[in-house]
């Protein structure tokens, strides 16, 4: 074999070396992300509740799946979800028109809440409390309008809270005057809203961005602020998730002291 | 095997149903407003196809792994059986601890293993250019959410009123960014919103429901909620508090070194 074959050969198998190797790597950071639960349900089945496992073999076969999407899932963010997030605050900005900006702004927030199965179970759970507690009719159909109007209003807020979001990253105002001011209004509406929406509010906030939500919102803000003159994407790009647990606690308030 | 591949089946059916509305949203813009073609387009779509892939795969695992195995487990620890009761029979908020220790123990497991908190991780890291490590910041919240779900289970078993532990919360969080750097406040405000997502929120609806219905006197509807509120709310407290224990290092080192140059 001449030596520029064996050398080329030679090349390849590097290659494909380097491939595994970062394959290997990703799984051993993948894997690492799961031990500690891992821990935490080996050291209680074990040690504390000292019980038969349940169903060993569907337990360790379920794991190797979590590793395995979890792997798949932070390729894919790094390679599809941000480049696209950031490819769209590039373009939006570049094109320079607010009203489109703030239009692509609310409908992300509002599209992906409204389908959002968390968001769904939440609003259901609160009619049946509701109608439970004889603040609502017990019957069907006001009850389906109740919940139907929730997801509404909770989706409107998290559309509303990105438009916010985006225009305190354009104008540079500091995050903490928003939601310091939005913290107060929150407990402020704690003291007049009914008492059985509270915890709900209180919840809402926290099940209304899901994990393909955050990436795309993150790399957006991230992208604008990196985009726009005078503004730093660690003090300005971030922010967007949380006007989006902000505002629907102080918008299901309301929706409770609008039915009550 | 046949169940399996429905059951995955469905699960990729419903991911897909999550993300359809970003991707008309984006194609509509890209066509409609922008006209103008995405760069590395074929590595994109492939990044997307991982992203709901993965996310298909990653729940159904948990779905097969995790949720039944913690559904029980937060059962199991509420058993009367596993409950520390007196001589006379009474319990009192210290008979559950086993609950506190595991509340706070898988709280802050199942929010290591969060992906949307990886997500936002890796954006800080980089655009920090690595000053907040990605595993750093996780960490941080991972502890957040351990602290807010032993208290949260704490306040169901007191069955003490949830607005005042929020507002008292409010409270620390309005007095720590008055003095916290303000360069990393947005992140720590963000963070709060991410540790509730695909992991976190089953387990710990299994546990709030689960805690609510054992220990007498209290209504799964109305004391089952707020172990979420808690748990966004708590990583913003131990985040900022990162950042102003790293800013009063800093300080100090610089006081120190002043002193060693005079």
């Amino acid at each position: 074999m001449p030596a520029w074959q064996r050398e080329r050969k030679h090349q390849e198998g590097m290659k494909y070396k380097q491939y595994f190797l970062g394959i290997f790597r990703k799984l051993k950071l993948a894997v690492m992300d799961l031990f500690p639960i891992i821990v935490v349900v080996v050291f209680f089945q074990t040690v504390v509740i000292r019980q038969p496992f349940p169903e060993i073999g569907e337990v360790i076969f379920g794991f190797l799946f979590v590793i395995m999407g979890l792997m798949l899932f932070i390729e894919g963010l790094e390679i599809g979800l941000f480049p696209i997030g950031e490819t769209m605050a590039y373009a939006l900005a570049k094109k320079g028109s607010l009203l489109w900006l703030m239009i692509f702004s609310f409908a992300l927030g509002f599209s992906t809440t409204i389908a959002e199965p968390a968001l769904i179970a939440v609003a259901k759970e609160a009619s049946v409390i509701s109608s439970g507690a004889g603040l609502i009719e017990d019957n069907k159909k006001v009850m389906d309008i109740y919940a139907m109007g929730l997801r509404l209003t909770v989706a409107f807020s998290v559309g509303l809270a990105i438009v916010i979001g985006v225009l305190r990253i354009l104008k540079g105002w500091p995050i903490y005057y928003l939601i310091v001011g939005g913290y107060i209004l929150v407990m402020l509406m704690t003291i007049i809203a009914p008492e059985e929406i509270i915890g709900l509010a209180y919840d809402a906030g926290g099940v209304t961005t899901s994990t393909i939500t955050v990436p795309l919102v993150t790399a957006l803000g991230v992208g604008l602020a990196n985009v726009i003159k005078g503004r730093s994407p660690l003090v300005d790009g971030f922010g967007l998730i949380a006007f989006a647990s902000l505002l629907p606690m102080i918008f299901v308030m309301a929706y409770g002291l609008f039915w009550f | 095997m046949v169940d399996f591949i429905m059951d995955f089946l469905l699960i990729l059916l419903y991911t897909l149903r999550d993300v359809a509305p970003i991707l008309l949203l984006i194609i509509f813009f890209q066509v409609v407003v922008l006209k103008q073609p995405i760069p590395h387009l074929k590595k994109v779509i492939l990044g997307g196809v991982y992203v709901v892939l993965g996310l298909a795969i990653f729940i159904m695992g948990l779905e097969k792994a995790l949720f039944p195995v913690g559904k029980i487990m937060a059962s199991q620890l509420s058993d009367p059986a596993f409950i520390l009761t007196t001589e006379t029979g009474e319990t009192f908020w210290w008979s559950y601890y086993w609950i506190y220790i595991f509340a706070a123990l898988i709280g802050f497991a199942t929010t290591i293993a969060e992906p949307s908190l990886i997500a936002v991780a890796i954006k800080a890291d980089e655009v920090s250019a690595g000053t907040i490590s990605q595993n750093g910041l996780r960490f941080t919240v991972a502890l957040g959410v351990a602290i807010a779900l032993a208290l949260g289970t704490f306040r169901i078993v007191t069955g003490t009123p949830l607005f005042m532990y929020i507002i008292v919360s409010y409270v620390i969080v309005i007095i720590q960014t008055i003095f916290a750097p303000k360069k990393l406040i947005a992140l720590a405000y963000d963070s709060g919103g991410v540790t509730t997502s695909t992991v976190t929120v089953p387990i710990v609806a299994a546990l709030g429901l689960g805690l609510s219905s054992a220990v007498p006197g209290r209504n799964p509807a109305i004391d089952g909620f707020g172990l979420i509120a808690f748990a966004s709310l708590f990583p913003i407290i131990t985040v900022l508090g990162y950042a102003q224990f790293m800013d009063l290092k800093t300080r100090l080192l610089k006081i120190k070194n002043e002193k060693n140059a005079v």
